[in-house]
């Protein structure tokens, strides 16, 4: 049975700070940067005062920080103390958790005003306690010790599904090109760079050094030379994973018949979804995320819309495999043919399904708490035809946002309209 | 036989045995592993613990090639990677375990649908000796 709220909710203000690794910053400092942001962005203006609720989404300040309990600290540092203020986790896809609750918070009538954030701070660590922070998402009494990382598993994945549908590894390339493609056109993005931008770097480094020169022709090559792009969990290689990043993002969620209080052009969340399930291993397929499918499904029940009304998404590309699996379980494309369409840039920015214009996880970075509030501020930007360089055609009124938690023991839909 | 019990940690007690246990539902007939109380397809709480034959194929697997800090302490590195697997057992549920026997340098040699049999590794973890589950393709 289809299942809606009985009161709508806006977003009527976004913000990030910088995604990238800021070594002088805790997670504070980031979460104030993107609340101040989100402030200068609610058109007509926002008293603090009226904020009722913080919802936070973070997976592991206590790994990451050695600090539990940071919903109230944050809430403090922005001037909020007093009010409610929670953190919420389910690895990855906290941001959407977050936002999620926070806005069945203000569907239930309790609250009318709620500010909703995700931070994360993980380049404190070294890299193999980073790994192993990021395992702490998977089953650690029966996954962990078979000594997969989550680069390993969504490479499991990748192997399951090339074998499935005979599909070409190259798709992969195709994926993270075309992110950093996007991700070069974002100024918040950790990297702002195109591959070929990153390729001719190496190649004046090398030179520079008095080193042989690389002889990559074009992007694929370089991509294929593990020389360049070493192997992390074969088949994913380095530039097929998100980066290890520090970052934040807010968002202001306000009941739907105030938002004109706010600004005259709110954006609508119409429709939301989300489910879980066990272990990889516990499921019926390796080569999709069920729990995608099914927060898919409620979503659009709830905005009575399918996949083909969509005019852009912002899915959960922690490694370039998890964006083709998306593509299939949002219904963008059949079974076995989203590697067909990265392939032929049917998911750019001007192609039939445009995905992860802001540079996805892969290009913008993927401060993990963080990071599905960050999906919700590129699809309002799309959607108010404010994002600049890599605004997409043909005035969008429909975004969805794909929100993964490990390898899909969580997964968080949401859709969001323009209505003017 | 050794009567094992629905606790999560007696998984590793039958590993110690050289058994690989699980679950089976009286009630639905579905087969679970590991081995728990509640049925994940009817919700039935009438479940017995069951003993797996150990064989089964490779139905996915990677090269891990920057290990997690336990893989590394038992010598693993980008230099001597290892494969990590899953497993899709002869009697029908999935399992996860480190894959021997495979050409780890060459992985397009690795295939899926490989036949492969249960055997157990010890690592080195924080001084202690410990046996995990594995697989080695036959």
């Amino acid at each position: 049975m289809t299942k809606k709220t009985k009161r709508g909710v806006a977003v009527v203000g976004a913000g990030m700070s910088k995604f990238g690794a800021f070594p002088d910053k805790t997670s504070r400092d980031l979460f104030v940067e993107a609340y101040q942001e989100m402030k200068s962005t609610v058109d007509k203006g926002l008293d603090p005062a009226q904020i009722e609720a913080f919802f936070m989404g973070n997976f592991s300040a206590d790994q990451f920080e050695k600090q539990a309990h940071l919903a109230p600290i944050i809430a403090s540092w922005v001037g909020l103390a007093g009010i409610p203020a929670l953190r919420l986790e389910d690895a990855c896809a906290s941001g959407s958790v977050a936002l999620r609750q926070a806005s069945l918070a203000i569907a239930s009538g309790l609250y009318d005003v709620v500010l909703v954030g995700g931070v994360e701070k993980m380049t404190d660590l070294p890299i193999g306690e980073v790994t192993d922070a990021l395992a702490s998402a998977a089953d650690t009494q029966f996954e962990i010790p078979a000594g997969f990382t989550f680069p390993g598993f969504y490479a499991a994945m990748a192997t399951a599904y090339l074998d499935e549908y005979d599909a070409s590894p190259q798709a992969f390339a195709h994926v993270s090109i075309k992110n950093h493609k996007n991700g070069a056109l974002n100024e918040k993005a950790q990297f702002n760079q195109t591959i070929a931008d990153i390729m001719e770097s190496k190649k004046q480094r090398a030179a520079a050094k008095g080193y042989p020169v690389p002889t990559w022709n074009n992007e694929l090559e370089f991509f294929a030379d593990p020389a360049g792009n070493p192997n992390i969990a074969w088949p994913m290689t380095l530039f097929d994973c998100s980066p290890v990043s520090d970052g934040a993002a807010a968002v202001l969620l306000v009941a739907e018949e105030l938002a004109y209080q706010f600004t005259d052009t709110p954006i609508y969340i119409i429709g939301s979804g989300q489910a879980s399930d066990g272990a990889l291993t516990e499921r019926d397929t390796l080569s999709g995320i069920p729990s995608a499918a099914k927060a898919a499904r409620q979503a659009y029940d709830m905005a009575g819309l399918t996949s083909d009304d969509i005019d852009l998404a912002e899915v959960h590309d922690c490694f370039t495999i998890a964006e083709i699996m998306a593509s299939e379980d949002l219904g963008f494309f059949p079974r076995g043919e989203g590697w067909k369409a990265a392939m032929a840039g049917m998911t750019a920015r001007d192609g039939v399904h445009p995905i992860n214009t802001s540079g996805g996880l892969k290009a913008k970075g993927h401060p993990v708490g963080a990071s599905g509030i960050a999906q919700v501020i590129e699809v309002w930007k799309q959607l108010r035809g404010v994002a600049g360089e890599r605004q997409i055609a043909g005035n969008p009124r429909i975004a969805l946002t794909h929100n993964v938690g490990g390898t899909g023991q969580t997964c968080v839909v949401h859709i969001f309209e323009r209505r003017d | 036989m050794t009567t094992y019990t629905p606790e999560s940690k007696q998984f590793f007690t039958a590993l110690q045995d050289g058994k690989l246990i699980g679950s089976a539902c009286i009630d639905c007939g579905h087969v679970m592993i590991p081995q728990r109380v509640i049925c994940t397809r009817c919700h039935s709480d009438n479940t017995e613990i069951v003993e797996f034959a150990g064989e089964g194929v490779l139905s996915a697997f990677t090269i891990i090639n920057v290990p997690p800090t336990a893989m590394a302490e038992a010598g693993f590195s980008t230099k001597n990677p290892y494969c990590s697997g899953i497993v899709t057992l002869t009697e029908g549920p999935r399992i996860s375990g480190q894959i021997l026997n495979v050409d780890v340098a060459n992985p397009q040699t690795i295939k899926i649908g490989s036949m492969v049999k249960m055997t157990t590794v010890e690592r080195e973890h924080n001084g202690e000796k410990k046996i995990f589950l594995a697989f080695e393709v036959v």
